[in-house]
């Protein structure tokens, strides 16, 4: 009798062929999109199904960078997106922290009212916002979809930050109150480090929601110096063509932020910080 | 130099009352064990002390001074968690010297008492190590080396030793001895473990129900508990108790038809129940002793052996014998009392007094 039973070869080429089934599946859109972007526009549609066009050409990066306001649009969601992100985290972080820790009276009734805000359809709550938007004489603002956006977001990076606080045991702040800290400096010098993997799922989580984010962007700006990429990405789509080059490459462009955001913070998403702290 | 007062202390959560006239005085330099079942309030008496609870109510001081309302940062006191609640973005030298660091000591003064308490504790070599890459064992040393290194008023720990293994736990708890030895500072230390209760303590406190039993030494608690909930949770194996009735002034009669005459007891006329450790209980031929057993498991430890047998009309009787007994399980025994180390417990379960022995 083997103590140690072998996975059947037949199982493990099953679980590789599945994942590369779900590869394949979650990238292939992405390949299309550099694809196209560098194939020329006179061979978009001759060579529309071949897998690699028999011709290449920056062109369309060239036509989107240097001959449209991309760059601008570009901009405006850089702004928009960290600002989002920025203040999101912010105010989840606190809030989280106080749900995770603290008992105080209307918790639950606030915590019910936070869920209630995630269950309507963004479609039923766009012309009251609209509304409110106009009236504080914001529309046409990047400051509007800040606020906007923030307030959509807030809810669930609360959850989130609350769960990552739920996560760092106790013990470690009042360690270090007994340790000689005030509450404050616990925060600071204890638990905001081992929140940052944290910090930063929902810094990326918000981030990338709030990169992509078009049907606020749409109701709420019309003037093209405020729009934002996704808004912009629409002015490639004219009543009589597409621009599919230009569009594809504007798009290849646009995944770079959240790339580089991911990369930077994925060493700390798989980071277990918090071992070790406890017995184990 | 620090002396605990507690006096009248109670604590609430919201109606629930978890712990109720705590009237507690602990000498500076003191080693003071509290025990009792789960959930009877060790932990949270100590987060009292520790300042990690507000006090509902009554007055703590700390050498005469009530410390209420002060914050845990100001009591000067040191806690080891059961956790050990290492922080894991650290490593060990500044684990031990983050109090050091908070309260803006020198470096050269930290790197020195935090090598000093490392040496002491035989971590010198893993200073620069994460938590995470220590044993069980090291991290236990690293959260008592966090204390040390304060120099501390007082130690508070919450059953330091409850996740170590066996052997472990013995070694750590000499070392403990020896630390209170060395320092001599006051030390409240909460544990399950009676070995630990018995072996460190000057004076053991007995917790239940969030109401202080009985506070005294270990062999206080051992020969007068003050009442049966003591007498059944200090010591091991546990003292039998079985119901008796007065028969006499200085005799009781159990349920089993048996007259034991206890004639230095005074408290025999008012007798609910009679006590009796299973090491005062004699192991002798059949029809000669108090009480006629049959013999269920027979347990040999080497040095001693452990007879459960059970008396008809009457239910199971432990005894400790030193040495070999050569019964076997189904054996007939009889069961002989000793009259000297026998407790009475009225109906209320307090002790009645033992004069004599
Ligand atoms: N935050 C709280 N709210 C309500 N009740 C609590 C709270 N914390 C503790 N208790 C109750 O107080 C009692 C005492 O708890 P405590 O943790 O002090 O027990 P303990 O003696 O340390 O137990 P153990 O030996 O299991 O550690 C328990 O009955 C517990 O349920
Ligand atoms: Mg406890």
């Amino acid at each position: 009798m083997s103590a140690i039973r072998r996975p059947s070869p037949v199982l493990t080429f099953g679980k590789y062929a599945a994942l590369a089934f779900y590869l394949i599946f979650a990238l292939f859109p992405l390949y299309w999109l550099v694809k196209i972007s560098i194939t020329p526009d006179q061979l978009v549609f001759t060579e529309g199904t071949a897998l690699w066009p028999s011709e290449t050409t920056l062109g369309n990066f060239r036509t989107v960078i240097f001959h449209t306001d991309f760059l601008a649009y570009f901009g405006n969601s850089l702004i928009v997106s960290l600002g989002t992100a920025a203040a999101t985290t912010l105010i989840a972080a606190g809030a989280g922290y106080a749900f995770s820790r603290f008992n105080f009276g209307g918790k639950r009734v606030i915590i019910a009212l936070m869920l209630v805000t995630q269950m309507f359809p963004l479609l039923m709550i766009i012309a009251p916002i609209y509304k409110i938007v106009a009236a504080m004489g914001l529309l046409n603002s990047l400051t509007s979809l800040i606020v906007v956006y923030t307030a959509f977001n807030v809810p669930f990076a609360t959850f989130l930050m609350q769960s990552f606080f739920d996560g760092i045991p106790k013990d470690l702040e009042e360690a270090a109150m007994m340790d000689g800290c005030t509450r404050f400096q616990a925060l600071r010098k204890v638990i905001f480090p081992l929140t940052l993997p944290g910090l930063g799922a929902t810094l990326g989580f918000v981030f990338t929601a709030a990169w992509s984010e078009l049907l606020f962007a749409l109701m709420l700006i019309s003037r093209n110096e405020a729009m934002t990429f996704p808004v912009g990405l629409l002015t490639f789509v004219s009543k009589f063509s597409v621009d599919w080059g230009q569009m594809m490459a504007a798009g290849v462009l646009a995944l770079i932020p959240s790339c580089l955001f991911f990369i930077f913070i994925q060493r700390y998403l798989v980071q277990g910080l918090t071992s070790g702290a406890v017995k184990g | 130099m620090a002396r605990l007062q507690l006096t009248n202390v109670a604590k609430r959560y919201g109606n629930v009352e978890v712990l109720r006239d705590i009237n507690l005085d602990i000498a500076d330099g003191e080693f003071i064990v509290l025990v009792g079942p789960s959930g009877c309030g060790k932990s949270t008496l100590l987060r009292m002390i520790a300042g990690l609870e507000p006090i509902s109510d009554g007055d703590f001081l700390i050498d005469g001074e009530r410390m209420n309302d002060i914050r845990p940062r100001d009591r000067d006191i040191a806690m080891v968690f059961q956790s050990y609640a290492l922080y894991p973005h650290m490593d060990v030298a500044r684990n031990m010297g983050f109090s050091m660091e908070i309260r803006g000591a020198a470096t050269a003064e930290r790197t020195s008492r935090v090598a000093e308490a490392g040496r002491a504790l035989g971590l010198d070599k893993l200073l620069e190590r994460l938590p995470k890459a220590l044993s069980g064992g090291q991290r236990q040393r690293v959260a008592m080396g966090r204390a040390i290194v304060r120099d501390p008023r007082a130690f508070l720990f919450d059953e330091p030793l409850s996740n170590l293994d066996a052997a472990l736990r013995v070694e750590m708890r000499l070392e403990i001895a020896r630390l209170h030895q060395r320092l001599g500072t006051t030390m409240v230390y909460v544990t399950h473990d009676q070995v630990e209760a018995l072996t460190l303590a000057d004076r053991i406190v007995v917790l239940n129900g969030g109401i202080i039993q009985q506070v005294g030494s270990p062999l206080e608690l051992y020969e007068r508990p003050a009442n049966r909930f003591v007498a059944q949770f200090i010591g091991s194996p546990t003292m039998n108790v079985v119901a008796a009735a007065p028969d006499g002034a200085s005799a009781v009669r159990l349920a089993s038809g048996a007259r034991i005459l206890l004639p230095n007891h005074s408290g025999a006329g008012r007798a609910a129940e009679l006590g009796i450790r299973p090491e005062h209980v004699d192991v002798v031929e059949p029809g000669t002793g108090d009480l006629d057993a049959v013999a269920d498991v027979i347990e040999h430890l080497g040095s001693d052996t452990n007879v459960y047998t059970v008396v008809e009309g009457l239910g199971p009787i432990m005894a400790r014998v030193r040495g070999n007994v050569p019964a076997r399980s189904g054996d007939r025994l009889g069961l002989r009392i000793r009259p000297e180390h026998a407790h009475l417990f009225a109906r209320d379960g307090r002790a009645l007094a033992a004069t004599g022995a």
